[in-house]
C-alpha cells in the first residue's frame, strides 16, 4: 500500500496549502491589530477600542435586532409550518418557493424595493427596529428549514390527537407539545439568525442605522489597526455561533450570513 | 379558518416584505410620467451600466470557479483514505465559519494582510519583493476574486461534500478490476456522475458571488463598479443616475438570480437520482 500512502502525502500537502491561504489573512490581521506603527507592536488598538461608547452601542444594537429577528421569525414560522405539515400539506411547495425566494431577490435589491415603497410611518421606518423586517426574510430560509425538518421527524398528528384527546388546545398544544420537541431545531435556527443579523450591513448602511457591521466599516475609515482588531472579534462570534450550530445540528452545516 | 390565522400572518409577511417591495422594483422601473415606458430599462444600455453588469459577471464567473476548483480539491483531499482522524469535522466546522465570515469584516481582514499597507505586503517589500509595483492590487477586479475565494471555497466545500462521499466505492473498485488508471475512472465514471453536482455548484456559487455587496464596498469603497455598490450609490443619491433607473438595475439583478436559481433548482432535481439511496 505505499501508493496509497504516497496519494495520502500529496492530499495533505495540497490540503495544507488550501488551508494556508485562510489562516495567513487570520494571522495576519492578529498581527496588524497589535501593530502600533514603525516596528513598535502593543494592545494600543484594543485599548482604544474598550473606551469607545460607539463600541458598544453597535454591539448592543446588534445584538439586539438578532434577538428580536429570531422572535419575530419563530412567531410567524412556528405556527405556518406546523400547520402545513399537519393539515395543509398541499401547501409545501409554495412554501418551499417562498424559502428560496429571499435568494433570488438579493438584499440589496430588497432595500431599493424597500425604500421605495415604505416612506412611513416614522414610527416605523425611522427607528432601528425597522430592520428587523428585512432581517427576518433573510433568515426566513434558514428558520424554515430548520423547523421543518424538525416538524417532518415528529409524529404530528399522534400527537395532536393525543394532546386534545387529554384537552389540549391549540395553544397548549404548540407550546407544550410542538415548541418542546423542537428546541434542537429552534437553537439551530436561533445561532443561525444570530450570526446574519450580527453581519447584516446592506440594510443597515442603505438605512443608516448603527449596528455592529456599519460601525466596523466606519473604524475602518480612520484606524485600520482597531479595524482589525474588531474584525477579529466579528470572526470569534461567527465561530461561536457557527460551533452553537454544529454541536446542536448534529453535524448539520448551513450557510447564512451576509456577503 | 384556522388555516387563515395559522398560516395567515406568514403569508401576510412575505407578501408585505418581499413580494411588494419587489413588485415595486418592477413598477417603478416601467412607469413614466405618462404610463408605461422601456425608457429606464433602455438607459441600463448605457455605458457605466454595462461596466457594472459585466464586472459583475466577470467577478461572480471566475470566482466561482476558483471555488470549485480549490473547494472541490479540498473536499477531495479530506475524503482520501489516509487523512488523520477528526480532519473531515475539523475541516466541515472551518467551511462553516469561513462560508459565513463575509462581509465589511473579511473586507478589512485582507486589507490588513495584502492592502497597500498589509502584513504581508510590508513583509515581502522588505524582503525585496514589491506586490504593488509588479501591478497586483487587492482593490482590483482580481483583488475581490482572491478575496470572493475566501468564502466561495467553503461555501463549495460543503455544496460538494455529499456529492462525493455518494461515489460509492464500488464503482471504483470495479473500474480497477476492469484495468481502469485513475484518470479512467475520473474520465469515464467519477466526472460524470459529478457533473450535475458540479454544475449545480458552480451556479449556485456565481448567484452567491452576485448578489455580494458588504464585501466589495468596504473594500473598494466603489473603485471597481459592481451591480450592488451602483444600487447602493442610486439610494444614496451620489450618482448621475435616476432613482428608476437604480430601480431597473435591480431588476436586472433579479432577473440574473431568477436564471440562476432555476438553472440550479433543474439541475439539483437531476442530481438527486445519484445521492438518492
Amino acid at each position: 500500500m505505499s501508493a496509497g500512502r504516497e496519494k495520502a502525502v500529496g492530499s495533505k500537502i495540497g490540503l495544507g496549502l488550501i488551508g494556508l491561504y485562510f489562516a495567513v489573512p487570520l494571522l495576519a490581521t492578529g498581527a496588524f491589530s497589535f501593530w502600533e506603527g514603525g516596528s513598535h507592536y502593543g494592545p494600543r488598538a484594543y485599548i482604544a477600542l474598550v473606551h469607545q461608547k460607539q463600541l458598544w452601542s453597535s454591539l448592543g444594537l446588534s445584538l439586539r435586532l438578532a434577538v428580536e429577528t429570531i422572535l419575530v421569525g419563530f412567531v410567524i414560522l412556528v405556527p405556518a409550518t406546523f400547520w402545513m405539515n399537519l393539515r395543509v400539506r398541499g401547501m409545501r411547495p409554495v412554501f418551499d418557493l417562498i424559502s428560496v425566494l429571499p435568494f433570488v431577490v438579493p438584499p440589496i435589491a430588497l432595500v431599493a424595493g424597500m425604500t421605495a415603497l415604505y416612506t412611513g410611518p416614522a414610527w416605523l421606518v425611522g427607528t432601528s427596529n425597522y430592520l428587523v423586517i428585512p432581517y427576518v426574510i433573510l433568515a426566513l430560509p434558514y428558520t424554515y428549514r430548520a423547523l421543518d425538518v424538525g416538524m417532518r421527524a415528529l409524529d404530528l398528528r399522534t400527537l395532536t390527537e393525543a394532546s386534545q384527546s387529554l384537552g389540549a388546545g391549540w395553544g397548549t398544544l404548540i407550546f407544550r407539545v410542538v415548541v418542546p420537541n423542537l428546541t434542537t431545531a429552534l437553537i439551530g435556527a436561533a445561532l443561525l439568525t444570530i450570526a446574519i443579523a450580527m453581519g447584516e450591513f446592506t440594510f443597515a448602511n442603505i438605512l443608516l442605522f448603527n449596528t455592529f457591521a456599519v460601525y466596523i466599516n466606519y473604524v475602518g475609515q480612520t484606524s485600520a489597526t482597531e479595524a482589525a482588531a474588531l474584525t477579529l472579534l466579528s470572526f470569534l462570534i461567527t465561530w461561536l455561533a457557527m460551533l452553537g450550530v454544529l454541536l446542536t445540528g448534529r453535524g448539520q452545516v448551513q450557510i447564512g450570513g451576509a456577503r | 379558518m384556522l388555516t387563515v390565522l395559522f398560516v395567515g400572518p406568514f403569508l401576510v409577511y412575505v407578501a408585505a416584505f418581499l413580494i411588494l417591495p419587489t413588485g415595486m422594483l418592477l413598477a417603478e422601473a416601467f412607469a413614466g410620467k405618462h404610463g408605461f415606458t422601456l425608457r429606464y430599462v433602455h438607459e441600463l444600455g448605457q455605458g457605466q451600466t454595462v461596466v457594472a453588469f459585466r464586472n459583475s459577471i466577470v467577478l461572480s464567473a471566475f470566482s466561482a470557479l476558483v471555488g470549485l476548483i480549490f473547494g472541490g480539491l479540498a473536499a477531495y483531499f479530506t475524503m482520501r483514505p489516509g487523512m488523520p482522524r477528526g480532519l473531515r469535522s475539523l475541516v466541515t466546522t472551518f467551511s462553516a465559519v469561513a462560508a459565513n465570515f463575509a462581509g465589511v469584516p473579511l473586507a478589512f481582514a485582507f486589507i490588513a494582510t495584502l492592502g497597500s499597507l498589509g502584513m504581508i505586503t510590508v513583509w515581502l517589500k522588505a524582503a525585496g519583493i514589491d506586490l504593488y509595483g509588479m501591478g497586483f492590487s487587492l482593490y482590483s477586479l482580481s483583488g475581490l476574486v482572491l478575496v470572493y475565494a475566501y468564502f466561495q471555497i467553503p461555501l463549495m466545500i460543503i455544496v460538494i461534500a455529499p456529492a462525493l462521499e455518494a461515489l460509492r466505492r464500488e464503482w471504483r473498485e470495479a473500474a480497477e478490476n476492469l484495468g481502469a488508471s485513475a484518470w479512467d475512472y475520473w474520465r469515464h465514471v467519477g466526472l460524470p456522475i459529478l457533473l450535475p453536482s458540479l454544475l449545480s455548484a458552480y451556479i449556485l456559487l456565481f448567484g452567491n458571488a452576485f448578489s455580494a455587496y458588504a464585501t466589495p464596498y468596504a473594500l473598494t469603497s466603489g473603485i471597481v463598479s459592481l451591480v450592488p455598490v451602483e444600487i447602493s450609490n442610486v439610494l444614496s443619491g451620489n450618482v448621475m443616475l435616476s432613482a428608476q433607473t437604480g430601480a431597473a438595475l435591480a431588476l436586472g439583478m433579479i432577473v440574473v438570480m431568477v436564471v440562476v436559481m432555476g438553472l440550479y433548482a433543474l439541475i439539483a432535481r437531476r442530481v438527486s437520482r445519484w445521492t438518492r439511496r
